[in-house]
């Protein structure tokens, strides 16, 4: 069993047969579609992981990715003759230039400094999201045009939670295959001690990059995913709340747990949904869930879990 | 130059109840290296408290007094059944547990008070001081007074008694504090005890100028946490400095470039400052033990 789940293809196979049990299983469009906004966030969640729960490196403007991504898929078609799906490949290419530029200055900050340095580039990309109405609409948002793929128009829940739930295996494999590369190494060494990292040749400062660049890519693929499922897209996506939920996904599910991610978004995306006869009540569920689990459970959702089950044996 | 003076006491209104945002943060993150973002929630608190203890009949000062006893009680709560169970955690674990208790404490406020804005009458009277041509709402000058006087005995309790150097200790070396015989966790409570206090008399002060509602901490924590930063984390005078800087900013960004961009040109300044000082206008460079 240990084995089992050392197993380098063992968390995108367990994410591939929940999403395959859960296609089958989930009866309704309500529940399938819930559902489909659990992959889309855990694939950012997995992207923001990578940075915070490998390279060690906080990031409270993630949200401003995602919005890049999202924000390319709605604008990308009216202003450029391409395809709302060519849009959502310029939109992770554009997402990873700027995650570029913008990660060579500011990750040579550290911790809080790091939080609050992220935090400004979230807020400027929602500042532009929500000011610059004559592209995006403003904050009332704007509508996304429906993908076509080979002629085929991609609408309907059950197609989109097959093509999210999809690419989120894709996303787990692609991760886990990255961490169990040098790269990944390199990503982990830096993350116990970047001075030790450094002293044994490790270029932190390339492999941090590395690692803003390839979450921003993972988080502005959800953000284009999300944009062409719901057909409407409001600057939200990109707000300060937004960055704070992936950041609770990645932390509650458990930093350097892909799997983690995934529970990580599950509990955030369907426990409103959950919550939502309680109306009134549903923060105050909310905000108390978050304590109890970090407080009980602090390093995570799966590591603790595993943690005990290893204990119990 | 009136427009000029304009911006600027606008600026340095908002400015000071960041700066006093920022002090909670910092006292509590040198106490005990939590960054607390629930620290907004004690200006709403403040705020909010004040104008329902008015609206049941009972004299503002009175009031007022009462919602400083609220903010204090759940600042005590809050460290008391969410941070000290905690102790040891990862700093970015104890930064959720804080969300997670803005979040709870955003929702309570909306279910025990309500979900409209608020005001509370000003202080004394709302004929505008015209100085230089700038129109200063006597309230503006609340603010800035009692900015000053929370800064003000904040220091002198914590430079000339006991319990404030018990404070300083514990910020200093919590291990060293702890050998001379203080009792640390003791101390973290009070810190989070005095900051709360701090974050709604802050509340309290800029109601009549700003508003209040149930949701207004989400924003101040955010501003007071970056003017905490760009000060420099743990350097009270970079809060008092980082905050009135964002509050400045954001008031001639507003008036001379765009209002639409304020926050935006606020956070440009702060990317800049952090490129070229990374620990903050204030803040000391550490050495990273292997």
């Amino acid at each position: 069993m240990g084995r089992l789940f050392n197993h380098p293809l063992a968390a995108p196979a367990l994410i591939a047969l929940i999403v395959i049990a859960c296609g089958f299983g989930l009866g309704s469009n309500f529940y399938l579609r819930v559902a489909a906004l659990v992959w889309i966030s855990a694939l950012a969640a997995i992207g923001l992981n990578l940075l915070m729960g490998f390279a060690g490196q906080v990031s409270l403007g993630h949200a401003g990715f995602f919005g890049i991504g999202a924000y390319a898929v709605a604008v990308g078609p009216n202003v450029l003759p391409v395809s709302p799906l060519l849009a959502l490949v310029l939109g992770i290419a554009l997402a990873a230039v700027i995650a570029y530029l913008v990660g060579r200055p500011i990750l040579k900050l550290k911790g809080h400094y790091l939080a609050v340095a992220t935090l400004g580039f979230g807020i400027l990309v929602y500042m532009v999201l929500s000011n610059e109405s004559g592209l995006t609409g403003g904050p009332d948002g704007m509508p996304v045009s429906r993908a076509t793929l080979f002629g085929w128009r991609l609408k309907g829940v059950d197609t989109w939670y097959w093509i999210t739930g999809g690419v989120l295996v894709v996303g787990a494999w692609v991760a886990v295959n990255l961490v169990r590369s040098p790269t990944g190494r390199a990503l982990r060494a830096l993350h116990d001690s970047e001075v030790a990292a450094r002293v044994v040749g490790v270029d932190v400062a390339r492999y941090k990059l590395v690692a803003f660049v390839v979450s921003a890519v993972y988080t502005a693929l959800a953000g284009g995913l999300l944009a062409l499922f719901n057909g409407f897209i409001t600057p939200d996506v990109a707000g300060f709340m937004h960055s704070i939920e992936f950041v609770v996904m990645v932390v509650l599910g458990g930093m350097g747990s892909i799997v983690g991610s995934l529970v990580g978004a599950a509990i955030l995306i369907a426990l409103p949904q959950a919550l939502s006869a309680f109306q009134e009540y549903e923060h105050l569920a909310l905000g108390l869930i978050l304590m109890v689990f970090m407080i009980f459970l602090r390093k995570g959702i799966v590591p603790s879990l595993v943690a005990l089950a290893g204990r119990g044996r | 130059m009136a427009e000029f003076l304009q911006f600027a006491f606008s600026g340095l209104t908002v400015g000071a109840v960041y700066a006093l945002v920022a002090i909670g943060f910092t006292l509590i993150y040198n106490a005990s290296d939590v960054v607390n973002f629930a620290q907004g929630e004690f200006v709403m608190i403040g705020g909010m408290a004040t104008v329902f203890i008015m609206a049941a009949g009972v004299p503002m000062p009175l009031a007022a007094g009462g919602a400083i006893v609220i903010a204090v009680a759940v600042g005590l709560l809050l460290h008391r059944l969410a941070i000290e169970p905690a102790r040891g955690a990862d700093a970015v674990t104890l930064i959720i547990i804080t969300i997670g208790a803005s979040i709870f404490l955003r929702s309570a406020a909306s279910i025990v008070f309500d979900k409209q804005f608020h005001t509370l009458p000003p202080f004394t009277g709302e004929t505008p001081i015209v100085i230089g041509g700038a129109a200063i709402l006597p309230q503006s000058l609340w603010v800035l007074g009692g900015g000053v006087v929370i800064v003000t005995i904040l220091w002198a309790f914590l430079t000339h008694t006991i319990l404030g150097k018990a404070i300083l200790a514990t910020a200093a070396n919590r291990l060293a504090a702890k050998l001379v015989g203080i009792n640390t966790s003791y101390v973290v409570g009070l810190s989070f005890a005095v900051s709360a206090a701090i974050g709604a008399i802050a509340g309290i002060l800029v109601s009549p100028v700003t508003l209040t509602r149930y949701d207004v901490g989400t924003l101040l924590a955010l501003k007071g946490f970056a003017a905490a930063m760009v000060g420099g984390m743990g350097s009270p005078i970079g809060a008092i400095v980082g905050g009135l800087l964002i509050g400045l900013l954001e008031a001639f960004g507003a008036g001379y470039i765009s209002s639409d961009y304020k926050d935006a040109i606020a956070f440009l300044v702060i990317l800049a400052v952090l490129f070229f000082m990374p620990t903050g206008l204030f803040g000391r460079a550490s050495v990273e033990r292997v």
